[in-house]
């Protein structure tokens, strides 16, 4: 079985450098599951920790149900791909792809069978005798693909794939790739620091900041309720709106608007309390607490346009219709869905739970 | 400048270094430290045995007429072959990259001379002025010089500079014409633009880029004309006549192996190893520092 | 140039054709003078265009050596530079590619005291240390032998230092990629890194067996028996002293075969060529 489990794993580069603080997680078989966070958030630290290429400073990384700290990544049964392709310049493609398999003395017959069912897949079929620097960029991230393939792993890794390629290139490999995890079924661990990337592709999230795992969830449970500020902000375009504001009872005054909180929330909260609202998630009308601003900006893009301005200490986004143009200095109101407010503790950045 | 990937074993990077490590030892160290330990020992004359006698080699060689003379001649010799070597280089490869037809004609043809070994190089040039027969010889006599470098010192000297600098120029011009061609063509358009001639472009713009070329130039060449030159020397004058052509590693290899000298010259191998060591010291402290990559 | 000015051009040529002919008058002489005569040559001024004893005096050269000073045969000297100059490039080629390779792939104790220990050795050319080198080579009983000709030519490093500059700009994840295939160092070393650096092998090589066959100190030092001789130090030998009185026609013959391989190699692989000079001074 290919489950990946991550018990209390950490890692350090010296006694005072920890740049991975205990993550646990299990990954189930055939999860397609995604870690994402911004730059230096340990990421690709802890992908390249299960793949093997990085030591675990603590905590246990188990696949298939047997611990592989000690494990090196040939014998760990997984295959990756890299960010930089890490193809074999002076090779074939069909070289490429098969190089593992050779040193395993895997019969050539059998190569042969799995690199053409690979090519077959990734439609590289004509590519196989030609070399890498004659491929474009997404021919050979597939190769990369390819190479992974053949080993038919217990585990796939991806370390930011699609970073290399142009914005058009990206949104196809993405279609790709979940084309790809349907018909092979293979658990997949993939990293980005692209949140529409980690939308559309996993299973579940793993959201990183500063090597802490923030939240871990399925994509929808954490747009909708978002474990801390960092995620609340990091995942959802447009952004959401942060508006600090002091508590007084069961409600959040934000220096001008009041926002009631549910009583739950309020008696765990403290004095200090930040409201997230999503763009959205403000409507023209409707029972919620009404935002009132004079819009500073407004950006058109197209079917929607973002207007922003400010309440209170805060600056607020909304999203309107594209055709809708409000001038830069109008006076704009909107009522915000009620079952939308987040409420986040000012000081440690955490949801507040009943 | 380090890998972050690294492989792990025990024993394997031992056994990859072994064969340089050990070629390294036998043939490098060990001698190196020999050289210097004979430089504190006199032998007696009939090789018996040997006392140590601290710097008196050392003394002896300073006060020694004829070792100063060596310093001297060596001293002009690499500053010549240099400073000619050089400039006529530059000069040849700015007018290398100027020309557009014939280019790649022109390049080669300068370059093939590094194939010629010094000693060769020194046989040719000592054909073409050989006294009675050479005919360079020739038309010096018949434009009334007395040439017979047999006899004169300074012929000699200014032989085997010819022959020493001419077999450098090519591997100088190289190196000019890779560092010209670093140059970025904008710079010398944007000059042109602002009314520079070619001449004042040169030495404002060119030249001074050129500096780290032509200061490693400067010392490759002088660490050529220090030890390179041994093959010009003993294929055509031997030192000779009358030591006015034996510089400094020359005396090491005489004093050693035809005079019998040993301390003498291990003395004189440890002075030439201090000043190939500071010259090398030099060139990477000020290379390293200037050059931009 | 910038500007479009004939004179100019007109003066570069000019320039350039005086320093090729300077550069090549010296070949021209000698080969002219290896196709005639001695009476010819010593009768002066000498004539300025070839003669007509070109194949007599190679095959004599070849064959017999000159008659007056040395008489070794020239053709086993060519034989023994050959020998010696492939010994010294792939030589030095084969211990600092490993070398190199393990220098920068591997974390081990006395890395960098190993590192430094090569380092040391660009310091110091071989003409600093050529008597006690000797004396140590005597002692292994490595004179008039091949063994050594070459071994104490490749103790320097400039090849490994090519070599660890070109495995730094190799990407990390190329290794990576192949652990994770299952490769181990060697098979990593064989089959990716080696593959990679054939340019800079070639480069190298060109430079290197220039270098080993136009050695001049150390061979006159190691060889006395005129088997062992290579053509360079051949050449020294013809020489009878004086000038006359050596037989230049032939000396000229020997210079010139002396010569031609390397500049052969160097015309035929020029790219090669600039490219290993280029890199081995960084």
């Amino acid at each position: 079985m290919a489950e990946i489990v991550l018990r209390q794993v950490q890692k350090s580069y010296s006694k005072d450098v920890r740049v991975i603080h205990g993550v646990n997680v299990t990954i189930a078989d055939g999860e397609f599951i995604v870690i994402v966070g911004p730059s230096g958030c340990g990421k690709s630290t802890l992908l390249r920790m299960i793949a093997g290429l990085e030591t675990v400073t603590a905590g246990e990384i188990a696949v298939g149900g047997r611990v592989v700290n000690h494990v090196e990544p040939k014998d760990r049964n997984i295959a990756m791909v890299f960010q930089n392709y890490a193809l074999y310049p002076h090779m074939t493609v069909y070289e490429n792809m098969s190089y593992g398999l050779r040193i395993r003395r895997v019969p050539p017959a059998q190569i042969r069978e799995r690199v053409q069912r690979a090519a077959r897949i990734l439609e590289l079929g004509p590519f196989l005798q030609r070399r890498p620097r004659e491929l474009s960029g997404g021919q050979r991230q597939r190769v990369a693909m390819g190479r992974a393939i053949v080993r038919e792993p217990a585990a796939f890794l991806f370390d930011e794939p699609l970073s290399n390629l142009d914005a058009k290139l990206r949104v196809q490999m993405r279609l790709e790739i979940q084309k790809l995890h349907r018909s092979l079924k293979t658990t997949s661990i993939f990293v980005t620091h692209d949140q529409v990337e980690a939308m559309t592709l996993a299973d579940r999230m793993i959201v990183m900041n500063a090597g802490v795992v923030e939240q871990v969830g399925r994509p929808i449970e954490v747009y909708d309720k978002p474990a801390s500020v960092f995620v609340a902000g990091f995942i959802g375009s447009p952004a959401m709106n942060f508006l600090p504001g002091r508590r007084t009872g069961n409600e959040v005054d934000l220096g001008g608007v009041r926002v009631p909180m549910p009583a739950a929330l309020a008696q765990a909260a403290g004095d200090a309390v930040m409201v997230g609202i999503r763009p959205e998630h403000l409507q023209a009308e409707g029972a919620g607490p009404r935002f009132a601003f004079s819009v500073e900006t407004v950006e058109a893009l197209g079917a929607d346009s973002l207007v922003h301005g400010r309440v209170g200490e805060g600056l607020i986004s909304a999203r309107v219709d594209g055709h809708a143009t409000p001038q830069v200095g109008a006076a704009l109101s909107f009522r915000a869905i009620p079952e939308r407010l987040h409420f986040f503790d000012a000081a440690t950045g955490k949801r507040l739970a009943a | 400048m380090e890998k972050r990937v690294v492989f792990r074993s025990a024993w394997l990077p031992y056994v990859l270094v072994a064969p340089q490590i050990a070629i390294t030892v036998i043939f490098f160290f060990w001698p190196a430290a020999q050289a210097v330990y004979y430089a504190f020992l006199v032998q007696d004359p009939f090789g018996q045995s040997s006392t140590f006698v601290w710097f008196q080699n050392f003394r002896e060689l300073f006060h020694d007429s004829t070792y100063l003379e060596s310093f001297k001649v060596t001293a002009l010799f690499s500053v010549i072959v240099a400073g000619v070597g050089i400039a006529s280089s530059l000069l040849l490869a700015v007018m290398a990259e100027r020309v557009v037809r014939g280019a790649v004609f022109y390049k080669t043809l300068l370059i093939w001379p590094y194939a010629v070994a010094p000693a060769v190089a020194g046989v040719l040039w000592a054909f073409l002025f050989a006294p009675s027969i050479g005919i360079v010889a020739y038309w010096l006599r018949r434009m009334g010089v007395n040439w017979n470098w047999n006899v004169n010192g300074d012929q000699a000297l200014l032989l085997v500079i010819i022959a020493a600098t001419w077999k450098q120029i090519s591997y100088n011009v190289l190196f000019f014409i890779a560092g010209l061609q670093s140059i970025p063509r904008s710079l010398l358009e944007a000059a042109a633009i602002d009314g520079a001639s070619p001449l004042r472009r040169f030495w404002t713009i060119v030249f001074p880029l050129l500096s780290p070329t032509t200061f490693f130039l400067l010392v490759i060449n002088i660490v050529y004309a220090f030890f390179d030159t041994f093959g010009v020397i003993d294929a055509t004058t031997q030192g000779g006549p009358a030591q006015s052509t034996q510089i400094l590693v020359y005396k090491v290899y005489f004093d050693g192996v035809k005079a019998a000298d040993l301390g003498g010259s291990a003395a004189q191998s440890v002075v030439l190893m201090i000043i190939v060591i500071s010259l090398t010291v030099v060139q990477f402290r000020f290379v390293e520092k200037k050059v931009q990559y | 140039m910038v500007e479009n000015r004939p004179f100019a051009t007109f003066v570069a040529h000019a320039i350039l054709i005086l320093g090729v002919a300077i550069v090549a008058f010296p070949l021209y002489v000698t080969f002219v003078a290896s196709t005639l005569t001695y009476d010819q040559i010593v009768t002066v001024p000498m004539p300025l265009i070839p003669g007509d004893q070109l194949i007599d005096n190679y095959a004599k050269v070849l064959g017999s050596g000159s008659e007056k000073g040395s008489h070794a045969a020239v053709l086993p000297m060519l034989v023994n530079s050959f020998v010696m100059a492939m010994g010294v490039a792939l030589g030095k080629i084969a211990i600092s590619i490993i070398s190199a390779f393990a220098i920068v792939y591997f974390r081990f104790p006395l890395r960098n005291f190993f590192f430094w220990m090569i380092f040391v050795t660009l310091m110091l050319p071989i003409e600093v240390r050529i008597i006690p080198t000797f004396k140590v080579a005597s002692d292994l009983h490595l004179l008039n032998s091949y063994a050594g000709l070459i071994l104490p030519l490749i103790a320097s490093a400039t090849a490994t230092f090519l070599f660890r500059q070109f495995y730094l700009t190799v990407p990390d994840e190329l290794a990576e990629a192949a652990r994770m295939d299952g490769a181990g160092p060697l098979r990593f070393f064989w089959d990716v890194l080696l593959p990679l650096s054939k340019t800079n092998i070639a480069a190298l090589f060109v430079i290197l067996f220039i270098l080993g066959w136009n050695q001049y100190l150390w061979p006159l030092l190691i060889t006395s028996d005129e088997s062992m001789y290579t053509v360079v130090i051949g050449i020294k030998r013809m020489f009878a002293g004086g000038d006359a009185t050596s037989e230049w026609n032939l000396i000229m013959a020997t210079a010139m075969l002396a010569l031609l391989p390397p500049a052969l190699v160097v015309v035929l692989m020029q790219k090669w060529f600039v490219k290993g000079l280029v890199e081995t001074e960084k």
